[in-house]
């Protein structure tokens, strides 16, 4: 298959594990930003495969993840309204909220319909204008000209009985976050492949000479993040803070300008809650006041609740890269996808879901933590610091 | 007073020819859907006395027994149909077990306002697909809901089966070194269904794989060497491979690269972010074989119109026991697990 083969070739791959070995003179600690790349790499075990020349660690790309509980618990009340239909992405559902979750609301009669695209949730609020069609409008820049355009369509054919809930995130602040943590190890970043062919590498050019650290933007397949990591170790050999685009089938500097210009329409940027890491200034999008009849916080009057996380769960820690899943105490026991703790254990993009499915196994200082039951806060923890180049704190934003 | 006629008009109950309650009232409606769509449709002495129970003969010694339900949606579906899939399913489940088909029974769900030409294409395809497995269905029953309270049309199937003189079938006889074989390519029946989802529709000429196995279930029984079969149905691939490797104790190695899996598969997986190796056969039978007949095993697959895409797909192995793990491009081996929740919902 064109696009696919191509980038899974295992010749291919031979060769740039070997080009990586030549290149390398020390071990590098990469991270890698989007919960597709992650899956891909544990998927093809890349990590293991370049152990010696690369610590790779998960970024926090992952959007079902970084979901806030409070969102969530929100979507599960609406659901509970026999007046809403909420629609939802398929990925959402098993993610544990509080006290429920959407698959079990589902199963008990809660109007919840799983959709691949949010325009489906236009075309529900015109197929039933009597009752409140609710998206719960999830994702990064990638999603987010589709739930722009839901929007658009849905302001243009006047619906009123359509509203999102929106959690949606941007990837630069919460990179940013993890670069200010005073425990950061990333020395280089594999860039976010399709967010970056929306928003272009403009955001990405200033991380790097913002905070010194090279970035190759990155794409999804074996053959494309071996070549993300072999290009990210050549800058670092070379002392190098630029940014480097190997996802070049995909993405423009300029990024997709349609696509941007309906997100900077219907959206404006706001702070966000990210799920296990706090709250994260101008990292969010919520509908523009323009459009503020569609925004379901505001239409439902929807209180924020502090909704309780399970104590054992340190998703925030996995999705800052500060620990791996296999360090987790709960890792397989309690906590899977059948029994999922947090997050990261549910979505296919999640660490955790992907270290349990590749049977990664939970590590020695794990299990020795699960019997002290020990827990730390994801941007403050983790003892060992590497040096870091000074950071400027202001906050920029663009999309 | 004015004079007036009491006139009532009779009811007309399948005007529309669609399914009424009445219809499954065992009542006078009940016997005309039998005639006018079962009985011609089946047409056999042993359905025809129509006695509470039929009567079967059948050689001395063992025989197999199943049963299945059917609920796919959509009830039509390229390459078939929830008709053709409730006889395939039940015959395959007795072939795989070594076991040659021999009788049917059906039971039909009916939703109130069904259509009876549906109906009667939907029979019309069981009786095709009895012919080609040569199963004569027996005995049935029809019961009749309300509208809402189910989808159109539910089937559940059961089928007897006689074993011929020799070797029992396990899936706890795999052993370490033995081969592992599959009749073609995997997942078409599950990306078919897939394409007709509400929502999801694509274009696609993929049709469902769903065939009755007798053929290349009696062609693999021929073959020394034998361990045992399965159809990969819900679950596909991987799961059927968890089964045996969990009931043999060993443990098994796929070559990632050697599964067949047709383009219209892949792209939809790809797109949808679904693995081929989980998606849903009817069509297909997965054998484990002594390592020297399975070279022969497949040559003989691939002589029948079902098996052409026959390929060795991996092999059992000592290390690892219970685990089944797929080679990838990397030359990494990832573990496939078994599913925490349904891919797809009513593939079957």
């Amino acid at each position: 298959m064109k696009y696919v083969d191509d980038y899974r070739d295992s010749k291919l791959i031979a060769s740039l594990l070997r080009r990586l070995r030549d290149l390398a003179s020390r071990r590098w600690t990469l991270m890698e930003v989007c919960g597709g790349q992650t899956q891909s790499i544990v998927r093809y075990g890349l990590d293991e495969l370049v152990s010696e020349q690369i610590e790779l660690l998960h970024g926090p790309g992952c959007p079902v993840c970084v979901t806030p509980l409070h969102l969530l618990d929100a979507a599960c009340e609406l659901a509970s309204d026999p007046n809403v239909l909420l629609c939802s992405f398929g990925d959402m559902l098993r993610v544990p909220g509080s006290s429920s979750n959407l698959a079990a609301l589902k199963s008990a009669g809660a109007g919840i319909r799983v959709i691949y695209s949010p325009l489906d949730a236009v075309a529900l609020a015109e197929r039933f204008p009597t009752r409140q069609v609710v998206l719960f409008a999830i994702g990064f820049e990638t999603t987010a000209p589709a739930n722009a355009t839901a929007l658009l369509l849905a302001h243009q054919r006047k619906l009123t009985n359509f509203s999102l809930l929106s959690s949606m995130v941007l990837v630069p602040p919460a990179v940013a976050a993890i670069f200010d943590a005073p425990h950061n190890r990333v020395q280089a970043l594999l860039g976010p492949g399709h967010v970056c062919s929306v928003v272009g590498s403009g955001d990405y050019e200033r991380l790097s000479a913002r905070y010194q650290v090279p970035i190759v933007i990155t794409g999804f397949e074996p053959v494309d993040l071996l070549e993300g990591m072999l290009r990210s170790v050549a800058l670092l050999e070379t002392a190098q803070a630029s940014v480097d685009i190997q996802y070049v089938r995909a993405v423009k500097a300029e990024g997709n300008p349609e696509a941007r210009r309906a997100v900077e329409r219907a959206f404006e940027v706001c702070d966000r809650t990210w799920r296990g890491i706090g709250v994260i200034p101008a990292s969010g999008l919520r509908p523009a006041p323009a459009f503020a009849e569609f925004d379901a916080e505001k239409r439902f009057q929807l209180r924020v609740l502090q909704g309780a996380e399970n104590p054992a769960c340190i998703s925030g820690q996995i999705l800052t890269g500060a620990k791996k899943p296999t360090e987790c105490p709960a890792f397989g026991a309690p906590c899977t996808p059948e029994q999922p703790l947090g997050a990261t254990m549910v979505s296919q993009e999640g660490a955790c879901a992907a270290y349990y499915h590749n049977q990664r196994k939970r590590s020695h200082a794990a299990l020795v933590a699960n019997r002290s039951g020990s827990r730390v806060s994801p941007l403050t923890s983790a003892p060992e610091t590497a040096p870091r180049p000074a950071a400027p704190s202001s906050k920029e934003r663009s999309l | 007073m004015t004079d007036f006629a009491l006139q009532c008009p009779a009811p007309a109950l399948d005007a529309a020819g669609l399914i009424v309650l009445g219809h499954g009232s065992g009542g006078r409606l009940s016997h005309e859907l039998l005639r006018q769509v079962f009985l011609p449709a089946f047409q056999n002495e042993e359905l025809s006395r129509l006695e509470d129970s039929a009567r079967v003969s059948v050689s001395r010694g063992e025989i197999a027994l199943t049963t299945d339900a059917f609920v796919v949606s959509p009830v039509e579906f390229p390459g078939g149909d929830i008709g053709k899939l409730a006889v395939c399913g039940t015959v395959n489940d007795l072939a795989v077990s070594g076991a040659t088909p021999l009788f049917l029974t059906a039971s039909f769900v009916l939703e109130e306002g069904l259509s009876i030409a549906l109906l009667s294409r939907i029979v019309a395809s069981m009786q095709r697909c009895c012919l080609e497995a040569c199963v004569k269905l027996v005995a049935g029953d029809t019961k009749v809901v309300e509208r809402g309270k189910a989808d159109q049309v539910f089937i559940t199937t059961s089928g007897v089966g006689v074993f011929a003189e020799g070797k029992r079938l396990s899936i706890r006889d795999a052993r370490p070194g033995d081969c592992i074989l599959i009749s073609g390519s995997v997942g078409d029946h599950g990306v078919a269904i897939l394409s007709k989802r509400e929502h999801l529709e694509f274009t696609t000429d993929l049709e469902s794989d769903c065939a009755p196995l007798v053929e290349l279930c009696r062609m693999l029984r021929e073959t020394q060497g034998l361990r045992c079969m399965r159809d990969p149905t819900r679950g596909g691939l991987a799961t059927a491979l968890h089964e045996i490797a969990q009931a043999s104790g060993v443990g098994i190695l796929l070559e990632a690269a050697a599964v067949p899996v047709k383009p219209a598969v892949r792209g939809a997986c790809e797109l949808f972010g679904f693995d081929p190796l989980y998606m849903a056969n009817e069509g297909k039978v997965l054998s484990i074989i002594a390592e020297s007949e399975a070279e022969h095993a497949v040559r003989r697959l691939r002589e029948h119109p079902l098996g052409r895409d026959a390929a060795i797909i991996g092999r059992v192995s000592e290390e690892h026991p219970g685990i089944v793990r797929a080679r990838s491009a990397s030359g990494y081996c990832q573990e496939l697990r078994l599913l925490a929740s349904d891919l797809l919902p009513r593939i079957c």
